[in-house]
């Protein structure tokens, strides 16, 4: 542990030599024990960017089997489990530790201007319960796959031969990593807010992420125990989910969808947050009704756990039931319209500057407002009926998932890229890749959405041929959101090699984590600071020497007794 | 540990990234507490799960419960309230740094605790055997047509059919001279009853009763919800054995002790899920 410890107790002097957070400690096992938030979300970075890259090459085979009718590329066993592993590996390797955890996790403690998270051992153990996990869960993909859906509903999960049981362990360790990130986030934003900064002022970033840990802390255990009690029926026979044994398999559907329901909070609160941010920095404006975005976060917290019915529909569960269900899903579309027509309201008359992040920005509104308002559709009982398990439900999640959570982890990647690496990227190329991600991620789901309504079921590994044009633009469309992040990659990797230096304060952002070195001492800051209005953009100014932004009163975010603990 | 590396200029309680020992504190404590509300809701899974059974099958748990040893039950329930009252003298202990008493009440709790394990051990060996008497009196191979009529109606009824009427007609059927393996009245449900007085009862009654179907789901979630309880003893028993390991390092003396507060916290918490489980499993009548 000792490399660990250095990170975290050194750095006293390291401001004045030069040092930052990735040159303190050299080599793999001063990663691998740091106890640095930094270190941590650099790792969760690789780890979910690498996820992505798994779970985006199954996409592209699913889609591109989707080219012709009947068989192209590989059997329909075959396509069974790509979709599956599409759908696990991005949502529990990807998209839920996402924003919290690569992002999150480097920006939450900068923004409290603290040194660390609360707890920075149960960090590291998150970490490595992830890294477990998605151990199992590759070991599990390599000796037989899943060919149930990310959903692994009974009673076929129960049957099927694929190695059911090592997936769902697999997700019940990363459930771990969730509920580890969650706990110390809330610890952190009770316990380490620095002086002046009460609940009303803190960066709405933060008001999302307390929300979104709330929902990871109490509804990520419900996924634990269903898939602790899938593995039981799979291994001892249990039954709980078997007619036979005189259970219920709709039971294993309430169970999943009380965890999976919050869990599609868990994975758009953190996005909806990040939007925030950069749509007041790129505006040049203060956030609009800032008390409703925040109470808002807070309303779809809550909301989603009230969810979950409205994912059985088609189940047989009671009308009534499906009826208070129907009208408990229409109610998170409150809070979350409240937060697009305050976003709005922000731009407007705003200065808006259309660097990379903005664009992301842009594309959320527009990607979002789609996702959401077919969410209505499949809300309502009538519709939900025609459109239940067809393409439309593909699409429409698809909108929320990637439209929304990770456009806007793009966008909160560009913004705070230069903090956690110091360096530019080539604005050019990041602009041309928005593009073409936008372009290609409209073709390649609404198509989805049309075939949806003329009754195109999901998970078909055949189709109509009345279908082929859709199906086909749809693949192109993907293959151009391939194409652009290709370039992502190439233009990111190029940053880091050799990348322009980053100022302090590039965008003009008035949040804390602006006021620290790019990239950050191992220790954060230099001094204690202050909280003051995180969306203040008129406290700073563009400094014409350093091509950033600087506070023009630089020492009123420095508490006062300097030095003192 | 990671403070002691730092102790030139601070307390060396005090972590790098805390302000105050009273900052640090909070944060702990709030820690455990959020980490005991995700255990509640684990558990609170489990016990969804035996309510949801029960309520469709009180059958199952009223015949399965007869075989817990309510004596082995009420010793365990005993051993680890005594140990929930060792843990908070420990605290008081480290509070007051009386270093003796406190490795003595840890070495307490650990003992009572290791009892419990121990006991635990005694009951499931029994459980099992009765689990896998029950299981093989049922298997489907055995010719039992009342067994089959009973699941039949059971799917039917989950199916949406309505029940009621329906087993009955079968089970007087059903009912012939082999039928000795029926439950007895007491704990059948209304159909089998009928047909376990009219002819069950002067077949040879000395054949084991192998209860209502599905009996051995009772078994399977004893198994399932207890031993997770047992899961976390254990891990309360490291969190024991590493307090233990802290004291004679010379932990505490500074009156720091969220440390041992924090494990009582968990402690209390398995002893609490156990009251519960205990009532759940052993006292049903």
């Amino acid at each position: 542990m000792a490399e660990g410890h250095s990170a975290v107790v050194t750095p006293m002097s390291e401001g004045a030599s030069g040092e930052n957070y990735l040159t303190t400690g050299k080599g793999p096992l001063s990663w691998l024990f740091t106890l640095d938030h930094k270190r941590i979300s650099v790792m969760y970075m690789v780890a979910i960017v690498s996820s992505f890259l798994f779970g985006g090459m199954f996409a592209l085979l699913v889609r591109t089997e989707m080219l012709t009718p009947g068989a192209t590329i590989m059997t329909a066993d075959t396509f069974n489990k790509m979709f599956t592993l599409h759908g696990v590996v991005m949502v529990f390797l990807f998209i839920i530790p996402g924003i919290p955890a690569a992002l999150g996790n480097f920006v939450l403690p900068l923004m409290l201007g603290a040194k660390d998270v609360a707890l920075p051992r149960l960090n590291l153990l998150g970490f490595w319960c992830w890294l477990t996990g998605a151990t199992v869960c590759m070991v599990s993909i390599v000796v037989g796959a899943v060919d149930t859906g990310w959903t692994f509903y009974t009673p076929y999960s129960t049957t099927t031969g694929t190695a059911v049981a090592g997936m769902t362990l697999g997700a019940l360790i990363l459930g771990f990593s969730s509920i580890l990130t969650g706990l110390n986030f809330i610890v952190t934003i009770h316990t380490m807010r620095p002086e002046g900064m009460s609940w009303f002022k803190m960066p709405i970033f933060l008001w999302s992420l307390y929300s979104t840990a709330i929902v990871q802390v109490l509804a990520t255990p419900i996924l634990g125990v269903t898939v602790l009690l899938l593995i039981a029926e799979r291994t001892l026979g249990v039954g709980i989910f078997d007619p036979a044994l005189g259970g219920d398999p709709v039971l294993y559907q309430h169970f999943f969808w009380f965890y999976a329901h919050p869990a599609v909070f868990i994975m758009i609160l953190p996005a909806m947050g990040i939007i925030s941010e950069l749509v007041s920095v790129f505006s040049g404006k203060h956030i609009f009704g800032y008390r409703f975005i925040a109470w808002s976060s807070v309303a779809v917290a809550v909301f989603s756990f009230l969810g979950w019915g409205h994912h059985m529909f088609t189940s047989g569960q009671s009308p009534l039931v499906n009826v208070i269900f129907s009208a408990l899903v229409f109610g998170v579309g409150i809070p979350s319209a409240l937060m697009v027509f305050n976003w709005l309201a922000t731009m407007y008359k705003g200065a808006i500057s259309l660097a990379a992040p903005m664009l992301y920005v842009l594309a959320f509104l527009f990607l979002f407002s789609i996702g959401g308002l077919s969410g209505l559709f499949l809300g309502a009982l009538s519709t939900n009926i025609h459109l239940h398990d067809t393409y439309f439900a593909v699409a429409h999640f698809h909108y929320l998932m990637f439209g929304g959570t990770v456009i806007a982890f793009l966008g909160g990647l560009h913004y705070w890229w230069p903090k956690m690496f110091g360096r530019m990227y080539s604005e050019f190329w990041a602009r041309i890749s928005a593009a073409l991600i936008f372009v290609g991620f409209n073709l390649t789901f609404f198509t989805l959405f049309v075939m949806g309504s003329h009754g195109m079921p999901r998970r078909y590994y055949n189709y109509l041929e009345v279908f082929k044009p859709y199906q086909q633009a749809s693949t192109v469309g993907s293959y151009l959101l391939g194409m652009g992040f290709m370039i992502m990659a190439y233009y990111l990797a190029q940053s880091l090699l050799k990348g322009e230096k980053a100022p302090e304060n590039p965008w003009g952002g008035a949040t804390l984590e602006w006021a620290t070195a790019s990239p950050p001492i191992s220790r954060n800051f230099e001094h204690e600071m202050v909280g003051l209005d995180p969306y203040d953009i008129n406290a700073l100014e563009l400094s014409s020497d350093s091509g950033g932004y600087v506070r023009k009163d630089p020492s009123s975010i420095l508490l006062n007794q300097a030095g003192g603990e | 540990m990671m403070a002691a590396m730092h102790s030139t200029d601070h307390n060396p309680d005090l972590a790098d990234h805390f302000d105050t020992l009273d900052q640090q504190r909070q944060s702990s404590r709030l820690g455990m507490w959020l980490f005991l509300v995700a255990e509640i809701l684990f558990f609170g899974g489990l016990f969804c799960v035996y309510v949801i059974y029960r309520v469709n099958h009180p059958d199952v748990f009223t015949f399965g419960h007869r075989f817990l040893d309510k004596n082995l039950g009420t010793l365990n329930t005993l051993v680890l309230i005594c140990s929930s009252l060792t843990m908070v003298l420990a605290v008081r202990a480290a509070q007051l740094r009386q270093r003796m008493t406190l490795i003595l009440m840890l070495v307490l709790s650990f003992v009572f605790a290791g009892t419990f394990l121990g006991v635990q051990y005694v009951e499931y060996s029994h459980q099992r055997q009765n689990a896998l008497l029950v299981a093989s009196q049922q298997a489907p191979d055995t010719d039992v047509p009342a067994e089959v009529q009973f699941e039949e109606a059971v799917s039917a009824s989950v199916e949406g059919a309505p029940d009621g009427a329906l087993p009955e007609a079968p089970m007087v059927e059903a009912v012939d001279p082999d039928v000795s393996m029926i439950a007895p009245a007491a704990a059948g449900p209304a159909g089998l009853a009928t047909a376990a007085d009219s002819m069950a009862a002067e077949a040879e009654r000395n054949v084991v009763d192998v209860g209502p179907a599905n009996a051995k789901t009772f078994f399977s979630i004893y198994f399932l919800m207890t031993g997770l309880h047992g899961f976390q003893v254990l891990l309360g028993m490291i969190a024991m054995l590493w307090l233990l390991k802290l004291t004679f390092q010379g932990a505490f003396g500074g009156g720091y002790s969220i440390k041992v507060g924090n494990t009582a916290l968990y402690w209390h918490m398995a002893v609490v899920i156990w009251i519960c489980l205990f009532l759940l499993m052993y006292l049903i009548d």
